[in-house]
């Protein structure tokens, strides 16, 4: 039988990761409900309402976060829909992916499913298991969300739209979990799952984007372009549930087909023939490391290049849209200074800067996996000392992260020649963009730290990097008070687009990351290295 | 001056306690044979002479240095192999190598070729397409190739087949030669036999014998097989003798080393037809320390 001992082994997934499970489920309730209970708080008057019915009807929140309602739809439910759905989808199909990969393709890389498959288990039973686990995952967060947002009592809860709105959140996370179980059948490695899955939700996000605001038709392409077009608390469209479902099975189901005709520890898309002598540069610790995490920030660095020159490409729009509503200006006339695209260039600098983070955290917390991996004792067991590996990881940290930072402005200018008619220099987008270079060093800097006193816990960064964004998102919305603002590093860069900026938050902020590597070595040179 | 010195060694992980007290003493040029079974603390020894894990307790010196404190100087003279080899799977053999030659400085690029023919090793592919063998003999000829004093080798041939097993033999039979010092650790009997001078065996943490082979054999029971013209009474009441076992006329035992004379003088009294000797062999000597002791792991604390 091609499928036995998969329920033993679903068990065993969901042992394994039981804890990591209930973090996501909790915080994604927890925001979620903070969010929608916050709505009310914020937005008391038809006016309130009506103004932000009409502000995110602009081409660049179309872009960010879907096609809004019509504009006598707005209501706190529907305004709580626009503003969230995209978001936690897309936070639900980041869980969905790092479950599927890791208990697909980085279980068979690690030798744990090999050591499975000498049971007897089925071919298909290790997939199925990850397919199962995803599927229970998301169901439950369906329920839980669709539940908690109906017995909150709000304005518009009802239950059809709720189990409409938690229903999305399952199927599109289910969808993606599709998608990657078929690219970890299709990649040899896990980091190529990862590459292929994020990369893939990337485009999906990309195309939508575009589809929204120019031609809707690639939104229907892309399952991100489904789910914003459910118009959840109004019409109560179901098909892109479905639809998201159908294209579950129908991955999940060429997944199977391809894992059925594969060897283990292969893939379809094969490696080529290597090098026989290393060359000069990759015999530098540097060349080392950019070697073995070049596509990843690569793809990175694209990515983030990419998104900012297709917001560059509306920012035009954006302004003439402003100009046109006079409306707008009237309801919005507690800025008066601040000009929207400011406003809204700031807001999305700050995004991207945290997006930009991800890749130099993650060649960061490498120092880590490969001392759990045994590979670090070929260093230590040569002359090499402790501080000369872990500071070039850090340092490495720290360059990646300018690097894919400056894809910022460079994306935003690059298309975004109405910028300049707009009168943002380019030397301020620069500015704005690298006053975030030294809060994003502290979290190299963290990851450091953790890296030196606590490895185990190093995983702990990465929630401390999600408060960062809900912060960043929801802060106003949330009315978070001033401390828990200030828990997160980057709401201490000085906005250098409506302000001459103050430059010593900069030097405070790269103080404390400095300190935070010196202690970080400290830790990392009286432990014991595992392996 | 003996280049591997290890006084009162203790790690313990948590309440775990991995090694219990260790005392090893590797004199220069010797090569140095570690056995033990599984989860004896073979690696955990060696993880800390190479300063990586920190002893709770006791001193530990290689070329009359702290493992911990000088590290670094004192790897310029080891080379290392570990028991469990995984490679960066992105890079080629051969690019491994390299690197890991260019960590020390004083690789030997004809030594390197020479080695990957000797191991019939393809350098050109990824390693994550190495078999087990194959990765092995990556970081085998990484460490072959360079120029060191002391090689710590870990479990060095668990993955590589006889034909491979040979050859690294003869490597390690030629560093000898050159004088080098070679600790190796192993749990194969029969290659710590026939390379090492001096042998210490690990079991749960504890050192439970050192000494060569030959002080050994001395220790413990040789193998005796005899025939009587006389039936011969009171073997099973004798002192020191094991495994008393007849077969046809002959009588199969164990003698402890130390009561081999009295049990020659009794046994001649029955006429002795044939008599053999047999040394005990390695395996013999570690099933032999390994018997009438088994100490339950959770006697060393609970993880
Ligand atoms: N970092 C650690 N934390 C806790 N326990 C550990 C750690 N490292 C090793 N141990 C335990 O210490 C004991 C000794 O392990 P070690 O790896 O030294 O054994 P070994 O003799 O090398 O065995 P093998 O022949 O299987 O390689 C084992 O019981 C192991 O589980
Ligand atoms: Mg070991």
């Amino acid at each position: 039988m091609l499928i036995k001992g998969t329920g033993q082994l679903t068990k065993l997934l969901f042992r394994k990761d039981r804890v990591k499970i209930i973090v996501w489920l909790t915080i994604l309730l927890a925001v979620s409900l903070a969010a929608a209970f916050a709505y009310p708080n914020v937005y008391k008057t038809e006016q309130d309402i009506m103004a932000f019915g009409l502000t995110v009807e602009n081409p660049a929140m179309v872009a960010m976060i879907g096609p809004g309602y019509d504009l006598e739809d707005y209501s706190t439910a529907t305004m709580f829909a626009h503003e969230m759905l995209l978001f936690t989808s897309i936070a639900v199909i980041v869980m969905n992916i790092l479950f599927v990969g890791r208990a697909t393709r980085a279980d068979e890389e690690e030798g744990q499913l090999e050591l499975v498959r000498s049971y007897p288990v089925g071919r298909l039973s290790y997939l199925s298991a990850a397919v199962i686990e995803a599927l229970i995952v998301n169901l439950i967060l369906a329920f839980v969300i669709a539940f908690g947002l109906f017995l909150s009592g709000l304005d518009g809860m009802d239950l059809e739209s709720t189990m409409l709105y938690g229903s999305i959140l399952g199927s599109i996370g289910f969808a993606f979990a599709g998608f990657t179980a078929l690219f970890s059948q299709l990649a040899e490695t896990s980091r190529g799952t990862n590459v292929f899955s994020f990369g893939f939700l990337l485009i999906a996000y990309f195309l939508r984007a575009i589809g929204d605001i120019e031609s809707e038709v690639l939104s229907f392409l892309s399952p991100l372009g489904w789910i914003v077009r459910a118009y959840v608390f109004t019409e109560n469209a179901w098909w892109p549930v479905f639809l998201s479902f159908i294209t579950a099975i129908l991955t999940i189901g060429l997944a199977y087909y391809l894992n059925s005709i594969r060897d283990m520890g292969t893939g379809f898309l094969p490696e080529r023939k290597g090098r026989k002598r290393a060359s000069g540069f990759l015999k530098t610790m540097f060349g080392f490391l950019l070697r073995q995490q070049r596509l990843n920030i690569f793809a990175w660095a694209f990515g983030i290049f990419l998104l900012s020159a297709s917001f560059g490409s509306i920012m035009g729009e954006l302004e003439s849209y402003f100009a046109d509503v006079d409306l707008i200006k009237a309801f919005l006339g507690e800025y008066p200074n601040e000009s929207l695209t400011n406003q809204f260039l700031s807001l999305l600098i700050g995004i991207m800067a945290l997006f930009s983070v991800i890749p130099a955290i993650m060649s960061v917390l490498k120092l880590k996996s490969e001392e759990f991996q045994n590979r670090t004792e070929f260093f230590y067991s040569r002359a090499v000392s402790r501080p000369f590996l872990f500071s070039h990881y850090f340092l490495f940290g720290l360059i990646v992260t300018v690097v894919v930072q400056m894809m910022i402005p460079l994306g935003l200018w690059s298309t975004g020649s109405v910028l300049k008619e707009m009168g943002v220099p380019f030397n301020d987008l620069m500015k704005a963009s690298l006053a975030y270079i030294p809060a994003l060093w502290i979290y190299v800097s963290l990851t450091a730290f953790i890296i030196g006193w606590f490895p185990k816990l190093s995983n702990v960064v990465w929630i401390y990097f999600g408060y960062s964004f809900i912060v960043l998102y929801l802060k106003e919305l949330l009315k978070l008070p001033d401390w828990l603002v200030n828990i997160s590093v980057v709401e201490h860069v000085p906005n250098f687009l409506t302000e001459d900026g103050n430059l010593l938050p900069l030097f405070l902020l790269m103080g404390i990351a400095l300190l935070l590597y010196i202690i970080g070595i400290v830790g990392y040179k009286r432990r014991d290295i595992v392996g | 001056m003996n280049v591997i010195e290890v006084r009162g060694v203790t790690k313990k992980f948590g309440n775990f306690t991995a090694l219990n007290n260790i005392n090893l003493t590797v004199g220069e040029g010797e090569i140095y044979g570690f056995i033990g079974p599984n989860g004896a603390g073979k690696s955990t020894t060696i993880r800390i002479l190479l300063g990586m894990l920190k002893a709770t307790d006791g001193k530990a010196t290689i070329f009359g240095k702290d493992v911990w404190k000088d590290a670094v100087e004192i790897h310029k003279r080891i080379s290392y192999v570990p028991g469990d080899v995984n490679l960066w799977p992105t890079l080629t053999g051969g690019e491994v190598i390299d690197i890991l030659l260019k960590l020390r400085g004083n690789g030997n690029s004809n030594k390197r070729d020479e080695l990957l023919e000797r191991f019939d090793l393809d350098p050109t592919k990824k390693c994550r397409a190495y078999s087990k063998g194959n990765r092995q003999k990556v970081a085998l000829v990484a460490a072959l190739a360079q120029d060191a004093d002391l090689y710590i080798f870990d479990e060095p041939t668990s993955g590589l087949d006889p034909l491979m097993e040979r050859i690294f033999q003869e490597y390690v039979r030629e560093l000898s030669q050159e004088g080098k010092t070679v600790f190796l650790s192993s749990h194969i009997l029969s290659e710590v036999e026939k390379l090492c001078d001096k042998v210490a065996i690990i079991r749960q943490g504890e050192i439970i014998e050192e000494g060569t082979l030959k002080e050994m054999r001395h220790l413990t029971r040789m193998n005796v097989i005899v025939q009587t013209k006389e039936p011969i009474d009171g073997l099973k009441e004798m002192d020191g003798i094991h495994h008393l076992e007849k077969r046809d006329k002959e009588w199969h035992f164990q003698v402890d080393a130390d009561k081999m004379g009295s049990v020659i003088t009794h046994i001649s009294e029955f006429g002795i037809i044939h008599l053999e000797s047999l040394p005990p062999t390695l395996e013999d000597l570690f099933m032999g320390f390994y018997e009438g002791s088994v100490l339950s792991e959770n006697k060393r604390g609970n993880r």
